[in-house]
């Protein structure tokens, strides 16, 4: 029974999020939030025109004409005319406002999604292996869909409603002062109220994105896991852990709705209040005769005192989706902030080719490759690529405080092929970890071609490496797509040839479409063996000088398998390679086999010495030890 | 698609329907307080009498109490009925999706089935929400409005009606016309999360060959897509807006217009034009709200058609009514089995007329090249699929007969593609028995020769897991899924070639240990390698989905083509149990 993962009880909050996000948004549309800006007082004046006009109505048309009972409507119509110009402007511009607030909060979406994910392509490995993919997921959905609403609709809607209350607090100061500073503060009052009650609807808005991350973290893992949970017919317990979460997401979400949905009733009812009080002060001034209240100006006052607080009104219904928004922009700058892997490499690789036994760089293909290493005095030197690894006294652990591996010395030479042997958990896998660079080593080092891998530039260093894993991921797409993946402008002629090395041509012709066929990147359209192929394929493609085989033909049938070792004898000729296996039929005619037992190399040599030696090895082979 | 949906609102139907009764109370008292305002102003200021202010005042004090209590009680029914509606909606599409059948299971994409889940429902829970404060309110008010401009004057009244008929009109027009673009919508949002799951799960592959710009290309092109189509839905429905203004502003001037005439000609009196304007602005601010909510809806109608769609899928494999519940033994019998993934294609089938049986307690091994179909075969046993002809018998009767759960609980089968889930190692192995003391996890782990590496590991047998298992090594993984699957003390044992990273000789003392802890149990091995099926009572070799033989592994070597290359390929170094 899977608890859920606390990783997302450490997760900091970051209260400037909604802010940052303001910021990138001003950042990238600047001019047409300076255009909306003006688009908005264009709209608004044509209302607060409109309003006027229904006032001269009366003063300037009707009662003229009752009082000379000519029926003469050509005023009237003249000035009707003008009205259907300014609205037909107001219409206008409020359309292209909206338009332009759509590119908006649209564009910024997009903007917060590619963001994301550019920088979720930079963080080190580790950062995958320790975090629920679904709860990364949700700061997609979840978390990016909360700032919709406050773009699209919450900006332009305070926008207008502040102009609407600049407008009329001018206007409340002309008529009476003190009517005005009552209106007033009520309505700081009403502000302080509303900014501690979303001080409590934060909190939990907060926390229910939180547990929505939960939640779909939760899922995620399930539907990835449920043909397990089919066959252990577990789906009574996964329900009930479901409906535990689902709970907890359902009581924050409530609460949060709760204080969310009480914030408009109370602004509302508060104007009402603000209301009464103005017409009883101003009354009792009037009937006093103090501060020269006059029942007119009581009368102004209090519709303006309306006019005052609809707009307050409105605001604070923007406020619920503002405060969602923050507690979504606070978890995706979470994973902004998270620090990049970091690279300080100063090596890369370049074309080059051979002028008078010089290398020189090109930028023709020429086929061959070298190390571009800075020198001190701002030039450079040329390391011709060999694909020579070496670990010198490597100690590491994925803990601090738990060492996997130990004093690893280790010499792969160029186009030597090296196979580490040894008991699940010895630490194999770990040491191909470290030649890419997907964990950096505590102690030692590592170099390649000589140069230290911490200097290379960590794409170039991948790029050198092709590596076949056990658990082989593809991606959605067609075959051919997938073998590209290897190397992004092979023709179609180069990724058959691979297919045809890897040995999967065949079973590709099978399919329905052949190389065209589509999978999905977790479907089971493929074998277990027939992904493989593919993944051969797709190293074989990239054509790199170092290649790590791990377990890479560990669900291919033998007779397969044989065909394979054909391909893959001819992929690994001039080329070092790393083989991990546990057949050891592949790895037989190496140069060099290490013995790994509990991150420590206990025996090398090649097979036959090995044999000799009738050590680990040959008991090993013969099978007469398990090396633990 | 509603009646699905409406089920879901068990449980909170009280709230559901108080929130709508607090919501009309609020409605009336917010209409009151205008009604005593102008009350006020007229009997209480202009003749300056400030016991009239006070009175009024109060009773308007006392109003807002009330409609600030309506509105808070709305609020908070509509948040627990909201909530629980959407908490409701995702416990019966994961209770459903608990129920699908393997096939089922291919249909969907693991992306689309966490979208439903999650961003679907929460579109639906915020329009519910919506619906029953807003649904209410809107409606009421246009009523009344309507109501008095015809009181008012109903010759300006028709003229009004015409606009709003007009606006109404276009409105549906647009949403509409929007329905299928946000459809289409929805489903990229599908193929976009499917992206991102796969990129997360693949970043191995990405990082290894440098592919992050290219990965970074291909998901801003699908998130440029959704950009466009997104855009053009919301442009359709951002119309919306300047055709109430339109309305609005034609109301406006037409009641100028006709309002002049008709008071020139004596017809009506002037304060009514106030009451007209206020009024218009009722009915076009009720319309504007309806209509904004039938955006919601029709942006919601998607998600909840998809939610619907999970709820209501059938599985394809169901348990019978009154199935047996006890499997007498471990037998079984494959007679004349044809099986397809796919029951509508005819005449090509990924198995072909399979018939054997192998009595309990014995060990089944299974040979076959990638592809061969070995996989589908065993999956016929608990009936994660179901033949397409022929029978599978496990202790003398049809799997179809079994209640499934009895069926698969005496079936443990370890698939191919192991999964953990992330958890203690405790938490994992209790996935095979609940009830297993400590003891007994240990005993099953030591059968699979996992407990020795647990025990070196720091939390012992409370090391956590992280999803998916990626903190342990492959090997690792698969002694764990052995183990886990040993615990349910099963009457048939499958391995589907799941110990393809654990060295030889670990393998040697698995098969070991089955033979001599768990003799009764039948066993059914696939495997590429012949040193771990030889020892098995039966060998069956399978090719392309035919039968190609069977027997042992001293007859299969005599007669059998595909085995003897087999086992002579892998004569050279790994064949470890021939020489031991």
């Amino acid at each position: 029974m899977p608890t859920p993962n606390t990783s997302n009880k450490k997760a900091k909050l970051n209260p400037n999020g909604l802010k940052r996000v303001f910021k990138m948004v001003w950042n990238d549309y600047k001019w047409l939030i300076i255009i909306i800006a003006i688009l908005v007082c264009v709209n608004s004046f044509a209302n607060v025109y409109g309003n006027a006009f229904q006032q001269r109505l009366i003063d300037d048309y009707i009662t003229p004409m009752l009082a000379t009972s000519s029926k003469d409507f050509s005023p009237l119509l003249s000035a009707i005319i003008q009205m259907i110009v300014i609205y037909a402007i107001g219409v206008v511009a409020s359309y292209v406002l909206n338009r332009l607030t759509v590119k908006i909060s649209l564009g910024t979406l997009n903007n917060v999604r590619e963001r994301l994910f550019a920088h979720m392509q930079t963080l080190p490995i580790k950062y995958f292996d320790t975090h629920p993919h679904g709860d990364i997921m949700s700061v997609y959905t979840n978390d990016t869909d909360t700032l919709r609403q406050t773009i699209s609709s919450s900006i332009p809607q305070v926008f207008s409603s502040l102009i609407t209350i600049i407008m009329v607090i001018i206007s409340m100061f002309s008529l009476s002062w003190i009517l005005a500073l009552i209106t007033l503060s009520f309505s700081i009052l009403m502000l302080f109220i509303a900014k501690k009650i979303t001080h409590k609807s934060g909190k939990y808005f907060r926390q229910q994105q939180r547990e929505l991350g939960h939640v779909n973290g939760y899922i995620e893992e399930m539907i990835e896991g449920s043909r397990v949970i089919k066959v252990f017919s577990h789906e009574q317990q996964v329900q009930e852990d479901f409906d535990k979460i689902n709970d907890t997401l359902c009581q924050a979400s409530t609460k949060a709705n709760t204080f969310a949905n009480i914030l408009m009733p109370i602004c509302m009812n508060f104007g009402y209040v603000s209301y009464v009080v103005c017409a009883i002060v101003g009354s009792y001034f009037a009937i006093h005769g103090m501060f020269n209240m006059t029942v007119g100006t009581i009368a102004a006052m209090l519709s303006l005192n309306k006019a005052f607080n609809n707009p307050i009104t409105q605001i604070s219904q923007q406020l619920n989706a503002v405060i969602m928004s923050q507690a979504g922009a606070a978890r995706i700058f979470e994973i902004l902030d998270e620090p990049s892997e970091s690279d300080s490499g100063i090596v890369t690789l370049v074309r080059t080719k051979l002028e008078n036994d010089q290398w020189v760089e090109t930028k023709d293909y020429t086929g061959h490759w070298c190390w571009k290493h800075p020198r001190s005095n701002n030039g450079y030197e040329l390391v011709p690529l060999k694909g020579d690894v070496i670990f010198d006294d490597v100690t590491f652990g994925y803990n601090e405080d738990k060492t996997v591996l130990h004093d690893i010395n280790l010499y792969a030479h160029a186009g030597q092929k090296v196979a580490l042997v040894g008991a699940t958990g010895a630490g194999k896998t770990t040491i191909t970890n470290l030649v890419n660079r997907f964990y950096d080593i505590q102690k030692g080092t590592i170099t390649y071609d000589g140069i230290n891998i911490e200097l290379i530039e960590k794409p170039d260093l991948r790029r050198s490496l092709g590596v076949v894993l056990q658990d082989t991921q593809l991606f959605s797409g067609t075959i051919m797509d997938n073998i590209r993946f290897g190397k992004l402008d092979a023709t179609d002629e180069e990724c058959i040839a691979a297919a045809k090395l890897a040995r999967a041509d065949s079973f590709i012709n099978h399919l329905e479409n052949g190389y065209n066929t589509y999978i999905h990147a977790n479907g089971e359209s493929l074998s277990q063996g027939q992904r493989q192929l593919l993944a051969i394929a797709r190293a074989a493609v990239a054509n790199p000088p170092v290649l790590i085989l791990d377990e890479a033909t560990s669900s291919i049938d033998t007779r397969t398998e044989r065909l394979v070792q054909e391909g893959m004898d001819e992929l690994m000729k001039g080329r070092t390679v790393f083989v991990i296996a546990h057949r050891l039929s592949t790895i037989m005619n190496s140069d060099a086999i290490m013995v790994l037992d509990q991150g420590r190399i206990i025996e090398r040599g090649n097979h036959d010495s090995l044999i000799e030696k009738k050590g680990i090895y040959y008991q090993l082979y013969t099978g007469a030890l398990e090396i633990d | 698609m509603i009646s699905t949906l409406a089920k879901q609102i068990k449980g909170y139907k009280k709230e559901t329907i108080l929130t709508p009764v607090f919501v009309s109370l609020e409605v009336f008292l917010d209409i009151l307080i205008p009604f005593f305002m102008s009350k006020m102003v007229d009997e209480g200021i202009t003749p300056s009498n400030i016991d009239i202010v006070i009175r009024y005042g109060s009773l308007m004090l006392i109003i807002a109490i009330l409609a600030l209590f309506c509105g808070a009680m709305s609020g908070r029914y509509a948040a627990i009925a909201a909530a629980g509606f959407g908490k409701n909606l995702r416990a019966a599409e994961f209770k459903n999706i608990q129920n699908f059948s393997f096939m089922n299971i291919d249909e969907y994409s693991t992306g689309g089935l966490i979208t439903r889940l999650t961003t679907d429902v929460n579109n639906v829970q915020n329009s519910f929400q919506m619906l029953i404060r807003i649904a209410v309110r809107s409606p009421l008010n246009f009523i009344m409005a309507l109501c008095m401009v015809f009181y008012l004057n109903w010759k300006i009244a028709c003229w009004l009606l015409v606009v709003l008929v007009c606006l109404a009109l276009s409105i549906g027009v647009l949403i509409k016309k929007a329905g299928p673009v946000f459809k289409k919508m929805f489903k990229m949002y599908d193929n976009l999360n499917e992206e991102i799951q796969e990129n997360i799960s693949g970043i191995r592959p990405i990082k290894s060959f440098v592919r992050e710009d290219y990965v970074i290309e291909r998901f801003n092109k699908r998130s440029q897509d959704i950009y466009d189509v997104n855009r053009k839905a919301e442009l359709l429905m951002i119309l919306n807006q300047p055709f109430v203004q339109i309305a609005v502003y034609s109301c406006m001037l037409l009641i100028s217009w006709f309002g002049a005439h008709y008071i020139v000609d004596g017809t009506m009196e002037v304060g009514y034009l106030f009451s007209l304007f206020s009024y218009v602005m009722n009915l076009l601010m009720s319309l504007m709200m309806f209509s904004m909510i039938l955006v919601m809806l029709t942006m919601s109608t998607a998600s909840a058609n998809r939610i619907a769609e999970v709820i209501n899928q059938v599985s394809y494999l169901e348990s019978p009514e009154n199935g047996q519940t006890t499997v007498k033994d471990g037998s079984i019998e494959f007679d004349h089995v044809y099986f397809n993934y796919t029951p509508q294609v005819d005449g090509h089938y990924v198995l072909r007329d399979i018939d054997f049986s192998i009595p309990t307690g014995s060990t089944l091994g299974i040979l076959g090249g990638t592809g061969s179909s070995k996989t589908s075969l065993v999956s016929l046993i608990p009936r994660l699929y179901d033949v397409t002809s022929g029978e599978v018998r496990v202790g003398g009767v049809n799997v179809k007969e079994y209640d499934l759960k009895t069926l698969r609980d005496s079936v443990a089968m370890v698939l191919q593609k192991n999964v953990l889930f992330s958890g203690t190692i405790k938490e994992n192995m209790r996935w095979g028995d609940e009830h297993a003391t400590d003891e007994e996890i240990m005993e099953a782990c030591r059968l699979a020769q996992a407990d020795e590496f647990i025990q070196r590991m720091p939390d012992q047998y409370d090391t956590y897991i992280e999803q998916g298992g990626t903190n342990v090594s492959g090997g690792q993984r698969q002694r764990l899924c052995i183990a886990r699957a040993l615990l349910k003390k099963p009457k048939i044992l499958i391995l589907d070639d799941s110990t393809s990273a654990v060295d030889t000789k670990t393998d040697f003392l698995i098969r070991e240990a089955f033979r001599t802890k768990i003799p009764d149990t039948t066993k059914i091995i696939i495997s590429q390698r012949i040193s771990s099926l030889q020892d098995a009572d039966q060998i069956l070799v399978l090719d392309n989905g035919h039968f190609n033989a069977m027997g042992t592994h001293e007859e299969l070597l005599k007669s059998n083509e595909i085995y003897r290359t087999t086992w002579q390929a892998q004569q050279k170094g790994d064949d470890t149990d021939a020489n031991a």
